[in-house]
């Protein structure tokens, strides 16, 4: 069973979501990364016309002053020993675009780290566990994992603001298409703002090494209308029904409640994602599956063997057990 | 009473030329010659190169394609802690150390170190601590069995490496083995230091010491600056493991940014210190080669001593994404980019020396050549990365790494390479095989940008650094393949290289002492030099001593500087 999970890693497509799956620093779509990617290309500029020129020398004094079959062996070239002038040249000249970059750079940093919020700002705090993301909206009383449902902005009048912190290592939160990374770090607040310009779903990665599982943490932020967020949040703040189930006894008499929160239920657990609404969530693991039966099904069998030395053990559950458990968790929309 | 008598048999000296293991074990055991330990320290350093070249092998192996399943993530995140730091710390540093330990007291007409006891402890000191650290592999996994080689990555990040997210005694392998090690370096830079001010031969005075010298000592004095703040920091860090002390335990209200501030001040001058030993070959092997002198050689001293000097200041580039205010990020980006003047006047001036000359393209040469351009490049996108805001997409992502094996690849181990080749008749006594070794150059030079150059574009296109694997569909799949393809042909010019030391070090033509009408006194000697270096102390009057002597009517001293 485990290979359906192993097959179907990362085909992560969700149908109905328009999806950015392309993680280009080069093609943003939110202000802080046009941003970067603009003085990037600055840098890139001034760089590579530095490149062409110097390698362009070397290539040349290599190949005009290579030693020829015929050369005299015994008569050496003129001793040259220096030029005050042509080392002042190569000194100043430098220390010039030094200053340029250094006043490019210092314009950039001041405007997007000390961006003053616009009118509309939805405040998420985003807290980094090894290895997935717990996301919280402290206006909406809602917790979430793994994926970050914010207002999309294409007049740039709506902004998130993010809160990051970490519970236990170093983690770093990365979109590349809405900007550059910023770093989750225990004890620390830190934060960051992003204003994607489209809707749809923007793909990332965790970028600080954070232990075994680092490669396995991945993001998704979904940008949405302010209606279909509004949607979503209610959604969210609803209670899930509360009907008893053969799936929901189950799953309260094992040991699933140490870790996770399911909200009106006897699991409390705060350690796991909370679950009060997995159903409407696209991908499970953080990322790495698709939201389906069966792939839940393969996760709860045995988490080791699709994202091995994750913090979730494998409970090696009997079948009818784990088919009622999955299809109560199918049932928290 | 007779038998006394009689005269005992005197022990013809001959007897003692009897090839013996013992004896051969203890003439390199109990040395304290430099050149011996100078060698020590350089054939450690390239056993343990092969070591991590392999670990590198194998994490390309990993990642040639997505969803690979060579080796699961733990055994993944041991391999890079394992090759990142024996680079650093077992290549690295025993080349600065054996490179300085051969060749300043040569270059300086002494016959050995200032301190050459202390010189035997620095090598075998350092030697243990590279053996503590791949003990771990053996002994990591401790009292609570889990882990084995340490996993944290070569900066160790905390908190990470506290209890808590890492039991077993790994970490304390990671944190001994560099601590041991640095008592080594430590000791190696206090020894350079000493020879070249208080042991150079009469004449010689500052400003005809040279340059390797000049350079040497000063990567010395950063050793000395820059390894005390990382080994107060391991010891912070087993307080904290071992001692219940809360230094960067963020659990008990410790900090994580600390440990960051601690290796990195440490961290951004020891890649200087890396990469000075390259700068010390090639202002050598340039000149000899382009049958000129250094092109302002005061200026290209200096140029070593500013860049000493900014590195202590530079080292937050590496934490522009912790959330540094806004005016931190500004001066560290602007520290940054000044690290490039004095070092594009380095590559102006190696230009110059080549400028006008009659360039002999053997194959310390051509190392060097392919140093001036991949060194470019490293630096130029140094430039990029020192941009701070470019850096907050850049920074973790391949491009990083790139960047840095470039500098480290491209620039330090080309630069070895153009070091290695161009002494191997004096250390030797023996030529190496010129074909084979111009054969190594090209296909280290295709194999290291096949492999390197991608890298960049991996980080343009997002793929963050550590990832044991990967997902299709974001347009990684071929570069990866491309980057790893390279890795075989820089496996055969190790090879090559290494067959050609071994080979031409026994069956080798005669090379002579001065094969290259080199003008430093390492070449006034013979080759292999005696335990003594020189029959005579040399005195000299000039920069080129032996320039001066090859050509009386156009001394340096007359003319030159």
């Amino acid at each position: 069973m485990a290979n359906i999970g192993l097959l179907a890693f990362f085909q992560v497509q969700v149908p109905g979501v328009p999806e950015h799956r392309v993680t280009d620093i080069f093609k943003p779509l939110a202000s802080p990364a046009a941003a970067e990617r603009d003085i990037g290309w600055f840098a890139i500029a001034i760089t590579a016309l530095i490149f062409f020129v110097v390698a362009s020398i070397i290539v040349y004094t290599i190949a005009r002053f290579r030693r020829r079959p015929g050369d005299d062996l015994h008569q050496e070239p003129a001793q040259v020993y220096g030029s005050t002038q042509i080392e002042l040249a190569w000194t100043v000249i430098p220390i010039l675009i030094v200053f340029v970059l250094i006043g490019v750079t210092a314009r950039v940093v001041w405007s997007v780290e000390n961006a003053s919020p616009p009118p509309s700002t939805l405040h998420v705090r985003v807290v980094g566990h090894q290895w997935w993301w717990e996301v919280v909206y402290p206006d909406y009383r809602i917790t979430t994992a793994n994926e970050i449902h914010v207002p999309f902005s294409p007049d740039g009048k709506e902004a998130t603001y993010l809160e990051l912190t970490s519970v236990d290592v170093v983690h770093s939160f990365w979109v590349p298409q809405l900007s550059g990374k910023v770093d989750l770090i225990p004890n620390r607040l830190n934060y960051m703002w992003i204003d994607p310009k489209q809707s749809g779903a923007y793909v990332g990665n965790c970028a600080e090494y954070c232990g075994n599982q680092h490669a396995n943490m991945l993001l998704r932020v979904v940008a949405d209308d302010r209606p279909t967020f509004q949607a979503w949040a209610q959604g969210q703040q609803k209670a899930v029904a509360s009907d008893v189930s053969a799936g929901r006894t189950a799953f309260e008499s094992l040991s699933c409640i140490n870790c996770h929160v399911i909200k009106g239920t006897r699991a409390i657990g705060r350690f796991g994602p909370d679950l009060t609404h997995l159903a409407s969530r696209s991908t499970i693991a953080a990322g790495m599956m698709t939201n389906t039966p069966e792939h839940l099904k393969a996760w709860i069998n045995d988490p080791q063997a699709i994202k091995p030395g994750c913090l979730m053990p494998s409970l090696k559950l009997g079948g009818t057990e784990l088919d009622q458990i999955v299809s109560y968790l199918g049932t928290l929309k | 009473m007779a038998t006394i008598e009689q005269p005992l048999p005197v022990r013809p000296a001959t007897i003692r030329e009897e090839f013996s293991w013992s004896e051969v074990l203890y003439k390199w055991v109990a040395t304290v010659d430099h050149k011996r330990l100078g060698l020590m320290y350089v054939v450690s350093a390239l056993v343990f190169l092969v070591i991590a070249g392999i670990m590198a092998s194998i994490i390309r192996l990993q990642l040639a394609v997505p969803n690979n399943h060579v080796v699961g993530p733990d055994t993944y995140n041991r391999l890079f802690t394992m090759h990142g730091t024996t680079m650093v710390f077992f290549v690295g540093m025993p080349m600065v150390a054996g490179f300085s330990n051969y060749l300043v007291p040569l270059m300086i007409g002494a016959r050995d170190m200032a301190f050459p006891r202390l010189n035997a402890f620095g090598f075998w000191i350092f030697l243990f601590g590279g053996i503590l650290l791949y003990f771990s592999y053996i002994g990591g996994s401790g009292l609570t069995g889990a882990g084995s080689a340490p996993d944290v990555g070569w900066f160790a990040y905390a908190p990470l490496t506290e209890k808590p997210f890492s039991q077993g005694a790994s970490t304390d392998y990671w944190i001994l083995g560099i601590f041991t090690a640095g008592i080594g370096s430590i000791a190696s830079a206090v020894n350079v230091i000493a020879t070249a001010i208080s042991m150079r031969c009469p004449g010689m005075t500052l400003s005809r010491m040279p340059v390797f010298v000049w350079v040497m000592v000063i990567d010395s004095w950063l050793i000395l600056l820059a390894v005390p703040p990382l080994t107060a920091a391991q010891i912070m860090l087993a307080y904290d493991r071992y001692l219940g002390a809360n230094f960067f335990n963020t659990q008990a209200g410790g900090s994580a940014v600390l440990w960051q501030h601690f290796f990195w001040i440490f961290g951004h001058p020891e890649v200087y210190i890396l990469i000075f030993p390259a700068f010390a070959i090639l202002s050598e092997v340039i000149p000899v080669f382009s049958r000129k002198p250094l092109f302002g050689r005061p200026a290209m001293v200096a140029a070593v001593i500013a860049i000493g000097f900014i590195s202590l200041g530079v080292w937050a580039h590496h934490m522009f994404a912790v959330g540094l205010t806004a005016w931190s990020n500004t001066f560290f980006a602007a520290s940054t980019m000044m690290v490039g003047i004095p070092t594009g006047i380095k590559i102006f001036n190696w230009t110059a020396t080549m400028f006008g000359g009659k360039l002999r393209l053997d194959t310390p040469m051509l190392y060097c050549c392919g140093f001036l351009l991949q060194f470019l490049v490293a630096g130029l996108t140094g430039i990029m990365l020192a941009v701070s805001p470019f850096d907050w997409q850049l920074h973790d992502s391949y491009f990083v790494i790139a960047h840095f094996h470039f500098t480290l690849i491209g620039g330090l181990v080309f630069g070895l390479m153009a070091g290695m080749y161009y002494w191997f008749p004096k250390v030797s006594g023996r030529m190496y095989n010129e074909r084979l070794g111009k054969l190594s150059f090209w296909s280290f030079v295709i194999g290291f940008n096949t492999t390197f150059l991608p890298q960049h574009f991996l980080g343009f296109l997002g793929m963050p650094r550590r990832i044991y694997t990967y997902p299709t569909g974001r347009g990684w799949e071929g570069l990866n393949m491309l980057s790893s393809i390279g890795v075989i042909f820089q496996i055969a010019a190790v090879a090559m290289f290494a067959w050609n030391v071994v080979y031409s070090a026994i069956k080798g033509k005669r090379a002579g002492d001065d094969p290259w009408d080199g003008w430093t006194l390492e070449w006034a000697t013979s080759s292999p030099p005696p335990e003594y270096n020189f029959e005579k102390i040399p005195v000299v009057r000039s920069g080129r001593p032996l320039w001066d002597l090859k050509h009386p009517q156009d001394p340096d001293w007359k003319f030159g500087q």
